[in-house]
């Protein structure tokens, strides 16, 4: 028999049952619209979550220096960074969104009778806030020009308000650290603690070089680090091969040398935050697939009720030649049109689902950017899960009926 | 070489603790455009020996020969390929399918086995139910149509793909005086005219008399084979404790 008049067949067989086929179909329905929606969900909450972190640092790269060897005692710092390497990273890069020195102090800052000592007193470059996904509350940031002429400017964070400023606006007010007179041109936006618990607003900020010349009155041209960050979580490694790539040619560092430099990721956090999101899709595609698992019982019981019901029907066809696989094929192809009905269905319907639990979630959580995620894989693979499930649970019921005695099949009442 | 060639068939069911013979031994051979009746009391073994020559069923012993062919040792496939191509069904209770239409019901057949156009089996099926005079009945269902009219249908059905044997299990068994005079007169006409073996089961006198042979079965065995009605009846009324 050929495939078209079985998918006819298969058809007219489930249209004598209408109701009873809309309620099979009904099973699967759920089930695929489950799958569908969870999956959708489950990849937009791990790209907010992804992103979340991102904002967290995970896609900062550490360039640190090599180490020192003074007399057997040997100790990280060594004096090879520069500010043209971190130039050179943020330039040559692709996989590097943006890369910046940093140069470390530590010290008192002062304006009128109140001081305060901040965790972080660093100098930076023009694109240290970008590399920190980092924003300005008020005022402005320093420019390429200020770090040029070693500008005595500085921006501070929240924490520092209330220590030393009280009610007044910081914006263009003197402070000085160590001594030095700085005008604040910036207030940085809350970021809060850290992932060890470290204030991260506590922090103020100043041109790199104006930091080395006239803080800590260094005579080298070094920074102490260059922060990098890759233009995505996924990108990490890329960009860890690039930097290396660029600072071993920079460096003139052959296959044999000892690197004077090393390269430090965060990619265990990114690993980490891997793992989180997707054993959270995992878990919920069980859950899910349970129900498609119960939707296919479903089929199986229709069909075993159906093969019950149409014994005689399969003895006539037998009797006049009907050979056990054209059986077989006609109840397996029945089952398949079931779950693929409820397939399509489901899919229609776990796309919706999804896009209204994505709306409900971006209006009731302002503030957050769920992203409606339905991927056309995603959505062929539910297509061909749901025709499996006809096929595994519609097999056992068809082979049972290709089985079957002509003779006892006529029989039957 | 005969169309049908049985011998020494014996079918036994093993039903645990008993075993029924319902064939003991059958050797008999029908040629081709004979009209048999097999004839017998309930239990005599007829219906097996339809099943048998049916290829529904396979002797547990014995060979059959069908124009040629060893039938005992083929597979399912074999044997439904046979029933598709050599043999038509005729059933007392008719057996068409339900809700489906008296046309789709004679293409049936022409759908399993060797494949064919479905323009050329509509064609095929509609010249068929033509000779059967239901041509303007192709589009009943079985429920629309009387009970001389649904076993037109199956023998119409029965005949599409151009057997060579005509198999009737009790054809008349569900239908009146009337209806069952025209379907005999079918038989004997496809039989006369057009040459088809037709091998009946039948507890109707009027049928068996109309065949041209009349086997009489008792207890798995034949009895009586003759081609004079009047000594089959006398078998068939013979009651071997009152003799």
């Amino acid at each position: 028999m050929s495939f078209f008049d079985t998918v006819r067949i298969a058809l007219r067989a489930l249209l004598k049952n209408k109701m009873r086929a809309v309620l099979t179909i009904i099973g699967v329905v759920i089930g695929i619209a489950a799958v569908t929606t969870i999956v959708s969900i489950g990849q937009g909450a791990s790209q907010l979550v992804s992103g979340e972190f991102e904002a967290l640092g995970t896609n900062v790269v550490l360039v640190l220096p090599g180490q020192t060897r003074r007399g057997g005692v040997r100790q990280s710092g060594a004096p090879t960074l520069t500010a043209a390497d971190s130039d050179a990273i943020g330039r040559d890069c692709p996989a590097v969104l943006a890369s910046s020195p940093i140069v470390g102090t530590a010290g008192q800052i002062i304006y009128g009778n109140e001081n305060w000592n901040p965790k972080e007193m660093q100098g930076v470059g023009a694109d240290y806030l970008v590399v920190r996904n980092w924003e300005l509350e008020a005022g402005g940031f320093f420019s390429n020009t200020d770090i040029d002429s070693n500008a005595k400017v500085c921006v501070i964070g929240q924490t520092l308000i209330p220590k030393l400023f009280r009610t007044i606006n910081p914006l263009d007010e003197t402070v000085r650290v160590n001594n030095v007179p700085f005008r604040v041109i910036g207030i940085l936006k809350k970021k809060g603690a850290n992932m060890v618990g470290d204030d991260q607003d506590d922090v103020v900020l100043m041109p790199h070089t104006t930091v080395r010349k006239r803080i800590n009155g260094s005579p080298l041209d070094t920074v102490h680090a260059i922060m990098v960050s890759a233009r995505s979580t996924d990108q990490m490694g890329k960009a860890t091969k690039e930097i290396e790539t660029l600072m071993y040619e920079r460096h003139d560092v052959g296959p044999t040398d000892e690197a004077d430099f090393s390269v430090q990721d965060t990619t265990e956090i990114a690993a980490t935050l891997g793992i989180i999101t997707g054993t959270l899709t995992l878990m919920l595609s069980a859950i899910a697939g349970i129900s498609l698992l119960v939707g296919g019982v479903g089929i199986m019981n229709i069909m075993l009720v159906s093969v019950t019901e149409r014994t005689r029907e399969i003895g006539i066809r037998m009797a006049i030649g009907a050979r056990g696989k054209d059986i077989l094929r006609q109840f397996l192809i029945e089952s398949v049109v079931l779950s693929c009905i409820g397939g399509a269905i489901g899919i229609a319907l776990g796309t919706l689902a999804s896009m209204g639990a994505t709306m409900l979630i971006n209006a009731y959580k302002p503030g957050t950017d769920w992203p409606m995620v339905v991927s056309i894989p995603a959505a062929l693979i539910a297509m061909g899960f749901a025709a499996s499930v006809g096929v595994f649970f519609g097999y056992y019921p068809a082979r049972r009926a290709s089985k079957l005695d002509p003779i006892d099949a006529l029989r039957y009442e | 070489m005969a169309l049908i060639e049985l011998n020494d068939v014996r079918r036994v069911y093993d039903l645990g603790e008993v075993k029924v013979h319902a064939l003991r031994t059958v050797t008999r051979k029908v040629e081709l455009g004979e009209y048999v009746a097999l004839i017998g009391a309930s239990g005599s073994g007829k219906s097996t020996l339809m099943n048998t020559l049916g290829c529904l069923d396979r002797p547990t012993h014995g060979s059959y020969l069908l124009d040629g062919e060893e039938v005992v040792t083929m597979n399912r496939d074999q044997r439904a390929k046979i029933r598709n191509k050599q043999l038509g069904f005729v059933f007392q209770s008719f057996n068409l399918l339900n809700r489906t239409s008296a046309l789709e019901n004679v293409e049936l057949p022409l759908m399993y086995g060797t494949k064919i156009p479905a323009r050329e089996r509509r064609d095929r099926a509609m010249e068929m139910l033509g000779k059967v005079g239901l041509a303007d009945r192709y589009h009943h269902h079985p429920s629309q149509l009387s009970g001389g009219q649904q076993q037109r249908v199956a023998i119409a059905r029965a005949l599409v793909n151009q057997p060579s044997i005509l198999m009737g299990d009790e054809p008349t068994g569900n239908l009146d005086s009337k209806t069952s005079r025209e379907v005999i007169e079918l038989f004997r006409e496809l039989n006369e005219e057009q040459q088809i073996t037709v091998i009946l089961v039948t507890h109707d006198q009027n049928v068996a008399r109309n065949a041209k042979r009349t086997i009489v079965l008792r207890d798995g065995e034949v009895v009586e084979d003759t081609e004079d009605f009047l000594l089959a009846k006398a078998a068939l009324e013979y009651d071997p404790m009152l003799a």
